[in-house]
């Protein structure tokens, strides 16, 4: 218990450390960069967040690291800078997680799965996690459509007085021979319109230290075995401008992306085998925009529309096992509409109408080349009572699929009506009293659709294949304070109870017959049955620290942010297995997380925790299938240094950070098989002009 | 007042939560299944012990979770995941894909398919005493001090098509080494050997759609192969009965060419003829062919399970099911399968989902369930253990 009365020594002193303030600072200086663009107030549930200074102070690479501060998510992490990352949200599994970038869904009708570790978090404003849906009804039909939501919101261009021009660069280098620059260049062409353009390129070799060590019953190393991970390397280009502008009364946007990726997948460490060859090429393209504008006193009207393309190739070469060059392009066209109108100012309807058509080719034989037209239209309301606010939405999901291959036969044409309802309540209101506490609750039911290669993949897939739905059932309070006196400026703590059920799961089941130890001896079926119970808690707090001992202490901010999980999440598929009811694959019984954020002047210092505790890597939950518990130890430690006006408009800064990851050197696997890197440093050099 | 319930909440929330261990080398499970038989354990044959037999685990590709059983005649025991603790210093344990075991002399051989090695122990005490590399290895047979390995990882040409031809390598089993290779078809599974010629199935499996449909024969004094009989697509599992034939099964496409067993003459190396049944996998005792079969459908997605005895004298099938209590409904996916020579008892194994552990089914000469015993996971292979004679 080394590592946890650690911790909790590090928590007592920064408190004991507070306690001794006598006052408190001008809550106006902890503020973020902030901007709202949505009409916050009216969520009815409001989402996991993680945004400005905290985001940037993390020692994340990729939007995966930071999402696993999150409560109730557990990321399936393959190890190193290029390996996937995905993140499965209430256990319901990865596929039910809809990612948006900017406001527009990234989709994967592929797989169904987005790799949040290709998403870069330089020049992400903010990154937030919705149980359910985004409980605001002004939105695109597509954001009803998932179990939960992660949406990615990237830097809006904002100049102070007369500056025209932001240019910010960052640069990491560090273990696994990392070379990371960044740039971004943020331009105001008026009053109203500005552009953004930004690249970024990742090198890596991706070649970490890991270790394998079994003992004896008597203590003594029975085997111990470091080496190094082989075939983790990535070289990846990211170029994303745009433009966004301000009318009267709404906004637009435009923005253009491309990633391109190589990669190395270092595969599992398996007896005998220390070094894969597989390769894989990623190229996502996309363009999109987004008009927004009240067009009338009540009415609000919204479009997004994108098109995007996807490259991917998946190589073996080794001549040893079965050669595979597979190369996959995917398409999508999207466009989307919501229309929101008030009653009242207390009674909002919206009707939103997507369709989107998408396509997939690949080289694989007997594939079928699928594609996909699908409709969906929302109607939603929300209205607030006194103290309540509510909102019901209904989501008609309407779903075409066509395969290039005349004789072949496609998936049956799908409809589903989905509803969802989000309340939340303020209890113990007195005439002047407001009280801090609020109670939620939701009921949401959606589905996924079986992907193109859940249907269509050659020989593993199964047209017959029938959508995956989950129901949610959720309930919680949260307690949220500023306060005026003290060294403690705010607190909120939340807690939700949750169950949560998938049905129909898709998974893969053997098919007799087929010998080897290969691919095509699976095939899709709706099968599974999963019941979900858990607790959430999340609590944040922040801290000024003034007139603390000698003024050299002070002042400090610190921000306190603890989430925990506890899930119950079994396997109820086949009622007459020994193994009915048993703890379903990596998900822990309990995991955690916290962050101690501290500035003091122009030095901080950030300490990160995740913890994941015990599971198995599959539901028969026996010794042979079991995982140890894993936790990391992040710290960061940044220096900021603002250079004097050298010219009239603008004052450069650099800041300077330097992190130690996994900072107890822990060997550790979040897959079986899938060993992570060990203690890992970086350097960080950003600048700004 | 705060502070105190911020440090309880965090103490809280921490002291539910658990730290790692020291992971042990891993004990094997040793469970009794059925009454000690201190009776008769002689085979009728060669007259020598029968002590118990080895059950290799595949475990699923990736996962290396090839593990080794061994189920123990005199005390009735069955002891599950033996390999760890037979050898601690071992990193990363018997591997990934165990797809093969045979025992020949005093060593046992286990053929580990993604781990590129055939795992060479001793037969008594599962030590290890080396290992054999060799790259995708499928099945093992032995001849006059050589074991004949066959493996998918033969050269690759390009003509016009990237092809991997498979082979046979030939391995001395005193020193473990390689030292010969005789190119087969494309992707051979099981071999078999008759008097001084291997047979080989090739399966062409990674060629989808265009399988193989040969028998590759080697003449084992040249180490050439020296002729392909034409059988069938995508051919599997090979047994030689005592009368000169050989028995083939193909697994088929999985569509329109179902699964079959067909003889060949090893006499004159010709194809003999087919009995239209699906064929899985197959076991000699005397003149009785046991098998079952788990054949697929793209048609319905849906699988049919067929359990049989052919007599190979006669080449009917004498029954259509040797489970005469029902039990065989319990499984639900049949994986492996051997015969005692000496009591004729039948084991099968069920690998159900591929993902959670097996079972191992021993029934009776009358087709009675004896026993079961929970395996590791996808059990497949049997080699039964004897003592010297």
């Amino acid at each position: 218990m080394f590592s946890v009365r650690h911790f909790t020594l590090v928590v007592g002193l920064v408190l004991a450390v507070g306690s001794t303030a006598q006052s408190k600072l001008d809550s106006v200086q902890l503020l973020e960069e902030f901007e709202v663009v949505a009409d916050r107030y009216r969520e009815v549930i409001p989402s996991q967040r993680l945004s400005g200074v905290k985001l940037e102070a993390l020692s994340s690479f990729s939007v995966a690291d930071a999402i696993r501060y999150f409560s109730g998510v557990q990321i399936k992490d393959y190890g190193g800078i290029g390996g996937l990352k995905t993140v499965d949200i209430r256990s319901m599994g990865s596929n039910h997680l809809g990612v948006f970038y900017d406001g527009i869904e990234i989709g994967n009708a592929q797989n169904g799965t987005v790799d949040l570790g290709k998403f870069s978090l330089d020049f992400i404003e903010e990154v937030s996690l919705y149980n359910g849906q985004k409980s605001e009804i002004f939105q695109s039909a597509k954001d009803f459509g998932s179990a939960g939501t992660v949406y990615l919101r990237t830097r809006r261009p904002k100049f102070t007085q007369s500056k025209q021009t932001n240019l910010i660069s960052y640069f990491r280098t560090g273990s696994f021979d990392l070379v990371n620059p960044s740039v971004l260049w943020e331009q105001k062409i008026n009053k109203n319109i500005s552009s953004s353009l930004n690249a970024e390129y990742v090198y890596s070799s991706g070649k970490y230290k890991y270790r394998y060590t079994k003992y004896n019953a008597d203590g003594s190393i029975a085997n111990d075995t470091t080496a190094v991970r082989q075939n983790g390397d990535i070289h990846s280009l990211r170029l994303e401008g745009g433009f966004n502008g301000y009318l009267p009364q709404g906004h637009w946007n435009v923005k253009g992306y491309l990633y391109d990726s190589e990669k190395g997948l270092p595969g599992a460490i398996v007896n005998n085998v220390w070094k894969n060859s597989q390769r894989q090429w990623d190229r996502n393209a996309f363009v999109q925009g987004s008009f927004q504008k009240q067009l009338f006193n009540g009415y609000d009207f919204l479009v997004n529309a994108k098109y995007s393309n996807d490259y991917m190739r998946y190589q073996n070469p080794d001549t040893t096992l079965m050669l595979i060059d597979n190369k996959f392009r995917q398409q999508e066209i999207y466009v989307s509409t919501a229309n929101k109108y008030s009653i009242f100012p207390t009674w909002d309807v919206n009707l939103s109408v997507d369709y989107s058509w998408n396509t997939l080719d690949a080289n694989l034989a007997g594939f079928v080349n699928p594609s996909r037209n699908t409709v969906l239209t929302a109607l939603a309301t929300a209205f607030e009572w006194r103290r309540l606010k509510a909102q019901a939405s209904l989501l008609g999901t309407f779903v075409f699929d066509d395969v290039k291959i005349k004789e072949a036969e496609k998936a049956s044409d799908k409809s589903e009506y989905t509803p969802a309802v989000f309340l939340s309540y303020q209890p113990f209101v007195r005439a002047k009293y407001i009280s801090p506490l609020r109670v939620r609750a939701f009921y949401k039911r959606i589905f996924r659709m079986p992907t193109f290669n859940d249907l269509y993949y050659t020989d593993i897939g199964n047209i017959k294949l029938r959508p995956e739905f989950t129901t949610q059932y959720n309930l919680g309070i949260q307690y949220g304070k500023n306060f005026k006196k003290g060294i403690i400026n705010d607190v909120t703590v939340s807690a939700d109870a949750y169950y949560n059920e998938v049905i129909d799961k898709i998974v893969a089941v053997p098919k007799g017959g087929s010998g080897g130890g290969s691919l095509y001896r699976w095939m899709m079926m709706n099968l599974g049955l999963v019941e979900i119970r858990g607790v959430d808690v999340a609590i944040k707090t922040g801290i000024a620290v003034r007139n603390v001992g000698a003024k050299y202490f002070s002042p400090a901010y610190i921000n306190l942010s603890f989430s925990y999980t506890c899930q119950k999440a079994q396997d109820f598929t086949d009622k007459n297995s020994e193994w009915y009811g048993g703890q379903i694959a990596y998900i822990p019984w309990h995991s955690g997380s916290a962050i101690v954020n501290t500035q003091w002047r122009t030095w901080d210092l950030n300490y990160s925790f995740i913890y994941v505790g015990e599971r198995y890597h599959n539901s028969a939950n026996i010794p042979a299938n079991h995982e140890q518990p894993w936790y990391t130890h992040d710290l960061t430690l940044g220096k900021s240094f603002k250079f004097r006006k050298s010219e009239k408009y603008f004052a450069p800064a650099m800041k300077i950070s330097a992190e130690i990851n996994n900072l107890l050197n822990q060997a550790y696997e979040v897959i079986t098989c899938y060993p992570m890197p060990g203690r890992n440093y970086k350097i960080i050099l950003k600048m700004e002009i | 007042m705060k502070q105190r319930f911020l440090l309880l909440t965090a103490a809280l929330s921490f002291c539910l939560l658990s730290c790692r261990e020291d992971v042990e080398v891993f004990k094997p499970e040793v469970v009794p299944v059925t009454p000690p038989d201190s009776t008769g354990v002689n085979d009728s044959i060669s007259h020598a012990r029968m002590l118990g037999f080895y059950l290799l685990n595949e475990g699923n590709m990736g996962s290396n979770k090839s593990t080794l059983d061994y189920f123990d005649f005199a005390a009735g025991e069955y002891h599950r995941n033996i390999y760890g603790n037979a050898n601690p210093g071992v990193p990363k344990e018997l591997g990934d894909v165990g797809n093969d075991i045979a025992i020949y002399g005093n060593k046992l051989y286990a053929v580990i398919n993604c781990s590129n090695k055939v795992e060479v122990m001793d037969k008594y005490t599962a030590r290890r005493l080396g290992q054999i590399n060799i790259p995708n290895c499928r099945y093992i047979k032995f001849h006059e001090g050589y074991a004949y390995v066959t493996s998918y990882a033969g050269p690759v040409e390009i003509n016009p098509y990237y092809e991997q031809t498979g082979y046979v390598a030939k391995v001395d089993t005193a020193t473990f080494q390689v030292v010969g290779r005789c190119l087969v078809g494309f992707q051979p599974d099981e071999l078999e050997i008759v008097g001084s010629k291997i047979y080989v199935a090739n399966s062409g499996g990674y060629m989808v759609p265009n399988y193989e449909n040969t028998v590759s024969v080697i003449d084992i004094p040249t180490f050439t192969e020296t002729k392909r009989i034409e059988v069938e697509i995508n051919l599997h599992r090979l047994k030689a009965d005592k009368h000169g034939n050989l028995w083939v099964s193909s697994r088929g496409d999985y569509y329109d060419t179902p699964s079959k067993l067909f003889w060949i003459d090893t006499q004159t190396d010709t194809y003999g003829g087919a009995i239209d049944i699906p064929v899985t996998e197959m076991t000699l005792d005397g003149d009785s062919l046991y098998f079952y079969s788990t054949e697929f459908s793209y048609y319905n997605y849906d699988w049919k399970i067929n359990f049989g005895i052919i007599d190979v004298t006669t080449r009917q099938i004498v029954t259509r099911n040797f489970v005469t209590d029902g039990s065989e409904r319990e499984i639900t996916m049949p994986y492996g399968i051997m015969v005692n020579p000496r009591n004729k008892d039948i084991y099968m194994t069920d690998a159900a989902n591929y993902v959670f552990p097996g079972m191992l089914y021993c029934f009776d000469r009358y087709g009675k369930k004896k026993w079961t015993a929970q395996t590791g996971d996808i059990p497949a292979h049997f080699a039964m253990l004897y003592s010297e004679p």
